[in-house]
């Protein structure tokens, strides 16, 4: 299967992809480690008429200690997210769902930000950022602004970012001594999850339950943080899960088998914080 | 465009057109046809090669971003005549039924020990989650690759 032409700009900066991506609007794409983009475009459901590819912009793949986050640059491969002591420590939920994601060769060249400005609901990564509260950092040609990822998902393959905008940064909030659980189903090796659950307990006992392949976008499963924070145990408030969310359905699962898959597996990932 | 890329050992360059992807480059250009082109939806592997010593399925980057690396494919592996210890370790393992899965098997194996050299059975059959056997041989050829990461011996 071979992508439709498209003109080649190999960016040297960031500057230059943004510049590239103000002149040619949505017929740009940006191409980070291309294991997102690439296949679509083989498809031919994504037909960019230009690709600029900033998967040699070593300045942003990068894992820095930010005192109260960690701040990851987005064009740093999931190998690294995986291997690094500095998430490990800190936002050990990112690092032990990125192991998750693909297989070695995907995480070899993926990379966070292209995974996460993809915007895919099926995708592992955001149901970490959620369940962490991390903050997206956009750049675009009048500099850059910070996004909740709350706000930063707004449709299938639909992100908060502009056409002019680059993500260039993702920043965890410091999780020091939490506990977590990722639950992932799906029934063959390196498949996308048919429903996946991240949840952290922080050291201070605040709760995040993040949720793939539960709607349209990436969700946050609100019902369950709350019932938590009220008192509920996490078998109580595992059973909230599903609530709020709108799953579809495909040749995997059934509406109904999503809702039954989401409670049981945010019921294990609560157990496996600690909950 | 005009790409420059080393491939076991061999200096190559070749105008290519952007959406020309790797692994037609390699195959349909420089004319190494070790590196098979299997399901070419990146899922089963067949066309795993090294990029800059590790892994990488050859199906999902265009050429045009191999520019100015170092790949190293399943005919660069042995060194003349001796095979590669893990391609050795298939061979005595009988790691292999049909063929056609075993150079990216073999080219994601090498690229697991590099990064795990002393793996359980469980760590192989995770750090081979990214290759599909269709003969389903997997029992055999996680055999060669801990028989490789054990130095070879029987």
């Amino acid at each position: 299967m071979i992508p439709a032409a498209f003109d080649y700009v190999r960016a040297g900066s960031a500057d230059e992809a943004i510049a590239t991506l103000a002149e040619h609007g949505d017929e740009a794409k940006l191409l980070a480690g291309g294991h997102s983009l690439i296949p679509l475009m083989r498809f031919r459901l994504a037909r960019p008429a230009v690709v600029v590819d900033v998967g040699r912009l070593d300045d942003l793949s990068y894992i820095r200690d930010g005192g109260d986050h960690v701040a990851i640059g987005a064009l740093t491969r999931h190998r690294d997210v995986e291997t690094s002591d500095l998430v490990a420590a800190r936002a050990g939920l990112l690092g032990e769902v990125t192991s998750h994601v693909g297989d070695p060769q995907v995480r070899h060249r993926g990379t966070l930000g292209g995974a996460v400005a993809h915007g895919d609901p099926a995708s592992d990564i955001p149901s970490a950022l959620i369940a962490l509260g991390a903050t997206l950092v956009a750049t675009g040609p009048q500099g850059s602004r910070e996004i909740s990822v709350d706000d930063f998902f707004s449709g299938f393959l639909e992100t908060a970012l502009a056409d002019d905008e680059m993500l260039t940064e993702v920043r965890i909030p410091a999780a020091d001594g939490a506990r977590w659980g990722f639950e992932k189903f799906n029934r063959r090796a390196q498949d996308w999850a048919i429903v996946g659950v991240s949840a952290v307990v922080r050291a201070g006992g605040e709760v995040g339950v993040g949720l793939v392949n539960m709607g349209s976008t990436p969700v946050r499963a609100a019902a369950v943080e709350s019932a938590v924070a009220g008192g509920a145990s996490g078998a109580e408030a595992a059973e909230l899960a599903a609530e709020g969310c709108e799953p579809t359905e495909d040749l995997n699962a059934s509406v109904e088998y999503r809702q039954h898959l989401a409670r049981v597996l945010t019921r294990r990932a609560l157990e496996a914080a600690g909950l | 465009m005009e790409i420059s890329v080393t491939i076991n050992g061999t200096t190559h360059s070749h105008d290519v057109e952007p959406r020309t992807l790797l692994v037609h480059y390699i195959r349909d250009v420089v004319g190494l046809t070790g590196t098979n082109i299997g399901c070419d939806t990146s899922s089963c592997g067949a066309c795993t090669i090294h990029v800059n010593g590790e892994s990488v399925k050859s199906c999902t980057m265009f050429a045009v971003q191999a520019d100015g690396e170092d790949l190293l494919t399943i005919e660069g592996l042995a060194d003349g005549d001796t095979l590669h210890p893990m391609q050795e370790s298939f061979r005595q393992c009988h790691a292999l039924q049909c063929g056609y899965c075993t150079p990216g098997m073999v080219m994601a194996a090498v690229s697991f020990l590099d990064e795990n050299p002393d793996p359980s059975e469980r760590e192989v059959r995770l750090g081979l989650e990214g290759n599909l056997c269709r003969c389903t041989g997997y029992h055999n050829i996680v055999k060669a690759v801990l028989h490789c990461a054990a130095g070879g011996e029987q």
